[in-house]
């Protein structure tokens, strides 16, 4: 087989250099697979002539799931018979994306049976991604990965796999537990996740604190960011130890501060803490001497989204602050609302943030029953969005009135 | 008289089927339509998931997706062609 592999001068650039390569990846691959030999073939070829040759398809799924297959043809069956079908499986990655060995084995093992032995780990969706099968080798696949506790994750109008950093597994920042949640949201969503319903995707990412290592705040149609509404702990010895050990305070940490509400004379750190916006700065700055407060949550932002249809949106505050707690009721009952008002006024690949700037957020937050508030406001003065119901009904009897 | 979720399902058949070529519908359009016709008689939004689920299950319906997610009859993929 190893014979059959073409030349690639132009996929043998992307070897070059100190990095991973998946041009190297995809070569190993070909020793086994003839997937990945009429890959590359199609791929140098694409880099030659500057045209893509993939089709995609709206077909192929397993029984009963309306999402978690991709379904892609090659244009060129002909010449790359092996790559005529080379569809995408998305599967649901634990949360945290922990996994014993074993268990990657497992999946690896499966897939160079079923498929072209290609993986993606992981998806910016967050799944492990499966790359190239056959129509036929889609069930087949599946039933083997459920035998070893695995299922297909999200794609389509409906919820997309959950998705979270490694939160209290790993990291000391953690507000709550994001892994916790995660598994809780998506074995509570079954149904949405494979039986697309939505008017378009709807994306849960859960931060363990504001750092936000999955990006939530710029690609979750929820956005769950852990945080704290107490104090941050100070440890003053701790502070001074860097302050010795030559750390510029005012420079590195104070002036940096987007609240402007820190202040260092030499000897104490002083935080005016009704004015820390939760940043993190001076946290990551300091991580021996600083840390989250001890009351902890998370905030609750909705609506972003990356650009496909419209623009791309960030996430705003929906819930400043709610503890994170089993059964994780008030989230729940939030995102319950809004996909009941989304889901039946939202039009045809209507993400959840276009529906609201189109209907207004103070429309929508009438919709879903949620009273606004000031944590809602981007700058001061400059989201008039919330009318005050005495004015109305005042403006409405007198129309009533008139007519 | 109360519908079943057989009859909401069949009656969700009929409407795929003679849609089929014409216009995809979303599951919603499919829900929209009974709670329209038969709301009336108890049928709601959970009624119909129940007898979307019923559809896809029994293979007579599956879902496809074409820039968003519709539910059709089945019938061969024109891109593996
Ligand atoms: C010495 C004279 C003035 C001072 C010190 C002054 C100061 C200010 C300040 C501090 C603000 C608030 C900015 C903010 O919202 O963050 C403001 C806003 C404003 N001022 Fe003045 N102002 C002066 C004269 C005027 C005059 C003469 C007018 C109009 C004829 C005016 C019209 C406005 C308007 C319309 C705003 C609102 C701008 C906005 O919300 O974006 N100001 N001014
Ligand atoms: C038909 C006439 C006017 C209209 C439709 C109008 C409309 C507005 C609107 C929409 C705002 C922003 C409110 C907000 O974002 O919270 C505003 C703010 C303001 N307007 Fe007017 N305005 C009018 C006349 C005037 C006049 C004649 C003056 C001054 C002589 C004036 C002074 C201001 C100031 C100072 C603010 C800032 C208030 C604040 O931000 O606290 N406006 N106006
Ligand atoms: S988002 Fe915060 S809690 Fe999660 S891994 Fe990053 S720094 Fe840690
Ligand atoms: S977390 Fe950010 S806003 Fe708060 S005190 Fe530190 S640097 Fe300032």
């Amino acid at each position: 087989m190893a014979d059959n592999i073409p030349k690639t001068p132009k996929l043998d650039e992307l070897e070059k250099g100190r990095w991973p390569s998946f041009v190297k990846e995809i070569k190993m691959a070909a020793q086994k697979s003839p997937m990945a030999v009429d890959l590359l073939g199609q791929l140098e070829q694409s880099y030659d002539e500057k045209i893509g040759y993939w089709k995609h398809g709206g077909i192929v799924g397993v029984m009963g799931y309306g999402g978690g297959v991709i379904g892609r043809y090659s244009n060129l069956p002909e010449k790359y018979p092996n790559i005529s079908h080379f569809h995408t499986m998305r599967i649901n990655q634990p949360a945290g994306w922990f996994y014993k060995t074993e268990a990657l084995r497992k999946v690896c093992d499966i897939w160079e049976k079923h498929g072209s032995g290609l993986t993606n780990m992981h998806g910016s969706t967050g799944d492990i991604i499966l790359l190239g099968t056959k129509t036929d080798e889609l069930e087949p696949t599946f039933a083997e990965l459920q035998k070893i506790d695995f299922d297909i994750g999200g794609s389509g109008s409906d919820l997309r796999t959950p998705s979270c950093c490694c939160g209290m597994a790993r990291c000391e920042w953690a507000c709550y537990d994001t892994m916790a949640l995660t598994h809780d949201l998506t074995m509570h969503y079954q149904d949405e996740l494979h039986r697309p319903a939505f008017p378009y995707k709807f994306k849960f990412k859960m931060s363990g604190c504001p750092n936000d290592c999955v990006a939530s705040i710029a690609r979750a149609d929820m956005s769950v960011i852990g945080t704290w509404r107490d104090d941050i702990q100070v440890d003053p010895d701790a502070v001074r130890e860097y302050a010795d050990k030559g750390m510029n305070i005012e420079s590195d940490v104070v002036d940096n501060c987007p609240a402007k509400c820190m202040s260092w004379d030499g000897k104490e750190l002083h935080i005016d803490n009704s004015f820390c916006v939760r940043c993190m700065h001076c946290i990551n700055v300091m991580p021996k001497a600083l840390r989250p407060g001890k009351d902890r949550g998370a905030t609750v932002l909705i609506g972003s989204k990356a650009p496909i249809i419209e623009g791309a949106l960030l996430s705003s505050v929906f819930l400043p602050f709610v503890k994170v707690e089993p059964p994780y009721t008030e989230i729940k009952d939030l995102v319950d609302k809004i996909w009941d008002v989304w889901s039946e006024e939202g039009k045809n690949r209507e993400r959840v943030g276009e529906f609201i700037q189109r209907v207004g957020l103070g429309n929508f937050l009438d919709a879903i029953e949620l009273d606004p508030v000031p944590e809602m406001v981007a700058h001061p003065r400059e989201n008039p969005y919330v009318f005050y119901e005495e004015y109305f009904e005042e403006d409405e009897g007198e129309e009533e009135e008139e007519s | 008289m109360a519908k079943t979720v057989d009859e909401i399902a069949e009656a969700m058949f009929g409407m795929v089927k003679d849609a089929q070529g014409l216009k995809k519908l979303k599951p919603m359009d499919l829900t929209k339509a009974m709670v329209e016709l038969y709301g009336g008689e108890g049928v709601d939004k959970k009624f119909c998931k129940l007898a979307i689920k019923q559809l896809i299950d029994s293979g007579r319906c599956v879902y496809t997706y074409f820039g968003g997610s519709y539910i059709e009859l089945p019938h061969s993929e024109g891109a593996a062609n």
